[in-house]
């Protein structure tokens, strides 16, 4: 069942077919099939660890437009896994980045930059060109916004997702397939999860997720195989396993079900329960210390209690020399702190210690303090020598 | 029967990838689970003891809503998955 294309299938030159020349020999492909690619239009949402091999892979097999959306500076962690940007890119921003190195692998793919967040108000307007839409988000709230524009406008929505080593992709909001609020009605609430910053990834995992999205975004375009339309494809990179698990169309599904009740694009930061003000700077805390405050009463020699509750592998990485009690082990080892002595914990930016913290008052701890920006924080203010992570 | 457990709630339960647990059904199994593992609890269940709606729980490559939910009859050799949702990708 493919997609149907927006444009008509169009001509290849003859630099085309020299190119493409190991698809065109293929039956599964052939002729048609790369002159399908060529009229194809697909949207890459992000070109991060799901975008960079997404786009290079669909780049280099000649579909014949690209979207990017991003608006995202590339930065020294992205090079571990985002392929599509390299060191002197640094500081640039990913679309330029990509754009690059798109144009330079295939010169006859047009490249379209959309330089903004996917928002409510400009998802609609921006999925319209397009014939199928490749999900490489990282969070919830962009997650449901994606499927609900993909569900309203009709669009295949090719999804991957991963943390750690573990990823699922599958292809949603096909016309008689599952969408993914069949799959997950609701998100999880803000803190659950945690994302890839906190959690972190094994650099090679998005490029095999990225790589099942480009076969499926593929796939599609040609009509071709068993594309994993109501199946959800687990994938374990320790492990080495990949599991399908059988997905529904949820009949009574808010989206795409018989009776849906989203018609139109809702706030969706408020929907994964994301307070309106979760992106401003936060208010300063009474509870709280900067770098170069801590830095002043440690040199003066003053009692202060540095507790860390980062985990022991970060701990490793870097480290103010506390005493390590990670967040999730707190409330068992709390009997090891001295309620008498004054407390200052941290973690990497400041959110876990902000949690600690809150848990300490409330077990009674009246001299607690958070650093803010955690020990990233005081590598920019106080220390460069420690690293940043 | 076999409970899979997803990396994000491995912290949890001793870090393993997956409990061998007792239970005729689902549910028994995820009772026994969290009792033994009481740090999943608040990950599995809401406070009115239902599964949470973002964890979907699957026996082999099925999802318990499309058959008796968390009163799906198991066997020693079924294999039982979680299966939370998950959203990075950067």
């Amino acid at each position: 069942m493919p997609v149907d294309l927006k444009s008509a299938a169009a001509a290849l030159s003859n630099e085309e077919i020299l190119r493409y020349s190991r698809h065109l020999i293929m039956p599964e492909v052939g002729m048609e099939g790369q002159q399908k690619l060529k009229a194809a239009c697909v949207l890459c949402i992000g070109t991060g660890g799901l975008g960079s091999p997404l786009a290079l892979y669909l780049t280099a097999a000649g579909v014949g437009t690209i979207g990017l959306v991003d608006f995202d500076v590339v930065d020294y962690t992205n090079l571990q896994r985002q392929i599509i940007h390299s060191t002197p890119d640094v500081g640039r921003p990913k679309l330029d980045s990509a754009e690059e190195k798109l144009r330079a692998l295939n010169p006859y793919v047009d490249i379209r930059k959309f330089e903004t967040r996917l928002t409510s108000a400009n998802a609609l307007q921006i999925f319209r060109d397009f014939d199928v839409i490749a999900d490489g988000t990282d969070n919830f709230p962009t997650r449901y916004l994606v499927n609900d524009a993909c569900v309203l406008t009709g669009k295949p929505n090719v999804y991957g997702s991963i943390f750690r080593f573990e990823g699922q992709a599958s292809v949603f909001a096909t016309k008689d397939g599952p969408c993914y609020r069949c799959l997950y009605p609701e998100p999880p609430p803000p803190g659950l999860v945690p994302s890839c910053a906190e959690g972190g990834v094994l650099g090679i995992l998005p490029g095999l997720v990225g790589i099942i999205q480009a076969t499926e975004a593929i796939k599609l375009i040609l009509g071709a195989g068993e594309p994993l339309i109501g199946r959800l494809l687990m994938v374990d990179a320790l492990a080495m396993s990949f599991r399908t698990l059988k997905l529904r169309k949820n009949p009574e599904c808010p989206a795409c079900g018989a009776h849906p009740t989203i018609t139109k694009l809702i706030d969706y930061e408020q929907f994964c329960g994301i307070p309106a003000t979760a992106h401003q700077e936060p208010a300063a805390n009474a509870n709280d210390i900067t770098p170069e405050e801590l830095k002043r009463r440690l040199d003066a020699g003053e009692d202060l209690f540095v507790l860390d509750v980062r985990e022991p592998n970060e701990y490793q990485i870097a480290n103010l020399g506390g005493y390590l009690i990670p967040l999730g082990d707190l409330p068992k080892r709390v009997s090891e702190l001295d309620s008498s002595r004054e407390i200052v914990a941290h973690c990497k930016m400041g959110g876990r210690s902000a949690k600690a913290v809150d848990f300490l008052r409330q077990a009674g701890f009246k001299k607690v303090r958070n650093l803010t920006g955690g020990i990233t924080a005081w590598s920019e203010k106080v220390d460069p020598k420690v690293p940043k992570y | 029967m076999k409970i899979h457990i997803p990396t994000p709630l491995r912290v949890y339960a001793e870090k393993k990838p997956s409990l061998e647990v007792r239970g005729a059904t689902v549910g028994e199994g995820l009772r026994n689970l969290t009792s033994a593992h009481p740090d999943l609890k608040k990950h599995l269940f809401t406070d009115e003891g239902k599964l949470r709606s973002f964890v979907n729980v699957y026996v082999n490559d099925e999802d318990i809503r499309y058959l008796k939910n968390t009163e799906t009859a198991v066997k020693e050799s079924d294999e039982v998955a979680i299966v939370p949702s998950i959203a990075g990708g950067k």
